[in-house]
């Protein structure tokens, strides 16, 4: 089975952000809960789904994920330029996708 | 320009009161999403992969200094210090926050802003010629109808439910600037044999998945009937127009289906009931509203010939600069500048919060405190006297804005695609960067010519790269990027659709592909006069083709 994460976007501020182990939503990929099995998937789509409903976030939807030497990776290139920002350096102080863990 | 009465500041207002108060409930829970996303589209906010994003209303790209530095501000206070310009002449923010959006909205109405209508099935902002009012083949100022067209159609009741969004461009010229053809309705201003001012109306065109050229269905509609007969269009459209399918919902298909001749008849039966209602415009309002954009005072300034002359001749950079970036005024002593935002290898569209201050401070110093905002991405200084134009090049160099591009393959339009957009399947951005870096040498891009490139990152086509001379776009095939090319598109007074030449390139392919297409073109043109456009229409694709694919199967695939 493929590895899945959960991710959304912020109600408050859109920003995005991924379901760690402790049920919190986080900006950092790296840091989310990883389901490797069908249970864990459906009850990170149930959680999904509750924090739409209750307000938390926006957008909710489980990824598909491959852990690449520790680090995780979404197969698809929207979710890994969700996941790092544009893949472009696109104003002073943020570099986008420039960094190391990006391949496109 | 344009000042708001009373009325339209209380209406503005209004509404900003009206969104805090949706915003918070929203934010409280009160608000679920589904009820909320429609409130939230209707004030220009959108969601996008990172963030949300604002959509600021730039009605005909026009703009005051104190409007462009509350842009500025905005990018500064707000945003992460930068802004987007469109091909809709608006300016879009990447990283609001939700909860920060009704501030923003109520600091854009204190300069007579805002974010109405950039979203959602209704009628757009008006888009005009960049050069209205300036232009010296202009017959009439296209922005007074543009305002009158703005009025008319802020959330009107009849026209806020369409079966899907709708475009409006005028151009004053016989020389489109403003891309009327690839419009739900294009209007072009002129003058019939009696002198009258009045519109060639064009219907039907658009973009997109399926892109069409507008059909004329009036040589000459007078001025007076403008919102008339644009009603009747409307009504035409609402009734008619396939709500079943978000595809086919464009008045284009409507057009398409029905034909254009049928079409025109149905608006004529309905211009017929409207036509001597209150729609028709009095002459007393026209004047009102054109009084506004009345151009400036533009004394005699002669000694800018003189001077000009001499500072090109020491300076190249300067000389190529106003070669290809000052167009002549229709006044002898001025021009109109193009200030690039498009440094080689930069983002298409982006500008700084210190650009856009400084883009304000020289248009208050130098050029009657207007600026205008063009379709292709760029900003405009409308009336400059040329004896001005060295200090104004001096202040845009120090500001990073002085790239002498306007018009050439490096002046690229490219939408945000996958770096920031939900709908996108590949990037634009980083295409429009590498394509930039290899062609920047000034002398080589000065070899091509007007070559205009226009990318998309999805079928959408807000890149609108079905009118690029070469058009690329983006699509996600098995899970990478791939970019289909298309060649022959032009979005003028001989509007085109291109054509799709070959099987797509990969992202490190495209370039090269690129390189191959001009090496083609500059090895069959007739001589440097011929551009590329005029070329590709005298001699067709299959030079084209065989230098991408040399003939291969693998052409067709």
């Amino acid at each position: 089975m493929v590895n899945k994460v959960l991710t959304a976007n912020r109600l408050s501020d859109g920003i995005s952000v991924w379901l760690d182990a402790s049920g919190n939503w986080v900006e950092s990929l790296q840091q989310a809960f990883i389901a490797r099995h069908a249970e864990a998937v459906t009850a990170l789509e149930a959680t999904g789904k509750l924090a739409f409903d209750d307000n938390k976030v926006v957008d909710a939807n489980v990824v598909d994920v491959e852990e690449v030497n520790g680090t995780l990776r979404p197969l698809r290139m929207r979710e890994r330029i969700r996941a790092e920002g544009p893949s472009i350096p696109y104003a002073a102080g943020y570099n986008g996708l420039a960094g190391p863990n990006f391949a496109a | 320009m344009y000042r708001y009465d009373e009325f339209d500041h209380a209406f503005v207002s209004s509404r900003v009161d009206q969104f805090r108060d949706q915003v918070e409930r929203r934010l409280s829970g009160e608000l679920a999403e589904d009820a909320f996303k429609p409130l939230r589209l209707m004030n220009g906010v959108y969601l996008q992969l990172h963030a949300y994003m604002l959509r600021v209303a730039i009605p005909y790209g026009t703009l005051s200094s104190r409007q462009m530095r509350m842009l500025a501000h905005i990018a500064r206070k707000y945003d992460r210090g930068y802004g987007h310009f469109t091909t809709r002449q608006n300016i879009q923010y990447n990283w609001p926050r939700l909860s920060d959006t009704p501030d923003i909205l109520d600091e854009l109405a204190s300069v007579e802003m805002h974010a109405l209508q950039t979203s959602g099935n209704c009628i757009r902002n008006v888009t005009a010629d960049h050069f209205a009012g300036a232009a010296a083949d202009e017959v009439a100022d296209p922005r007074p109808y543009a305002e009158i067209l703005r009025q008319w159609s802020s959330v009107h009741p009849e026209f806020s439910f369409l079966p899907r969004k709708f475009k409006i461009a005028v151009t004053g010229a016989e020389r489109d600037r403003a891309a009327i053809q690839v419009h739900d309705i294009g209007l072009h201003l002129k003058k019939d044999e009696n002198g009258r001012i009045g519109f060639a109306v064009y219907v039907g065109g658009g973009q997109g998945r399926t892109p069409m050229i507008a059909k004329k269905i009036r040589d000459f509609l007078p001025e007076e009937d403008l919102l008339s007969y644009t009603t009747a269009i409307m009504r035409v459209y609402n009734l008619h127009g396939r709500r079943d399918n978000k595809y086919k919902a464009r008045i284009k298909i409507l057009v398409h289906e029905t034909g254009a001749e049928e079409l025109s008849r149905q608006v004529e039966v309905e211009f017929a009931a409207l036509r001597d209602t209150e729609l028709k415009l009095p002459e007393a309002d026209i004047q009102a509203i054109s009084t506004y954009f009345a151009p400036p005072a533009l004394e005699p300034r002669a000694e800018g010939w003189e001077s000009l002359a001499r500072w090109k001749k020491t300076d190249p950079e300067f000389s190529r600069w106003v070669h290809q970036n000052v167009q002549p005024h229709k006044h002898p002593d001025y021009g109109m500048v193009t200030i690039s935002l498009k440094p080689i290898g930069g983002i298409p569209g982006d500008a700084t919060d210190a650009q856009m201050e400084a883009v304000a401070d020289i248009a208050e110093e130098y050029a009657f405190d207007e600026i205008r905002v063009s379709h292709e991405q760029n900003l405009i200084l409308p009336h400059v006297a040329l004896a001005d134009l060295e200090p104004i090049y001096r202040a845009l160099v120090v500001a990073g804005l002085a790239t002498a591009n306007a018009g050439l393959i490096t002046d690229i339009i490219a939408c945000p695609g996958l770096d920031y957009c939900a709908l996108a399947n590949a990037r634009s951005i980083p295409v429009a960067q590498e394509i930039s870096t290899r062609f920047g040498a000034p002398e080589r891009q000065a070899e091509i010519g007007e070559l205009k490139i226009k990318i998309s990152g999805c079928i959408n086509a807000c890149g609108h790269h079905h009118v690029g001379h070469i058009g690329l776009l983006g699509v996600e095939k098995k899970g990478a990027e791939l970019y289909q090319i298309t060649l022959g598109g032009s979005g003028d007074e001989n509007t085109s659709i291109g054509e799709i030449i070959g099987r797509g390139f990969e992202p490190e392919k495209v370039t090269d592909a690129i390189e191959t297409i001009v090496d083609t073109y500059l090895g069959l043109r007739n001589d440097q006069s011929e551009t590329f456009l005029a070329a590709y229409r005298r001699v067709g694709p299959q030079p084209f083709k065989d230098a991408l694919y040399g003939g291969s199967a693998q052409e067709a695939a």
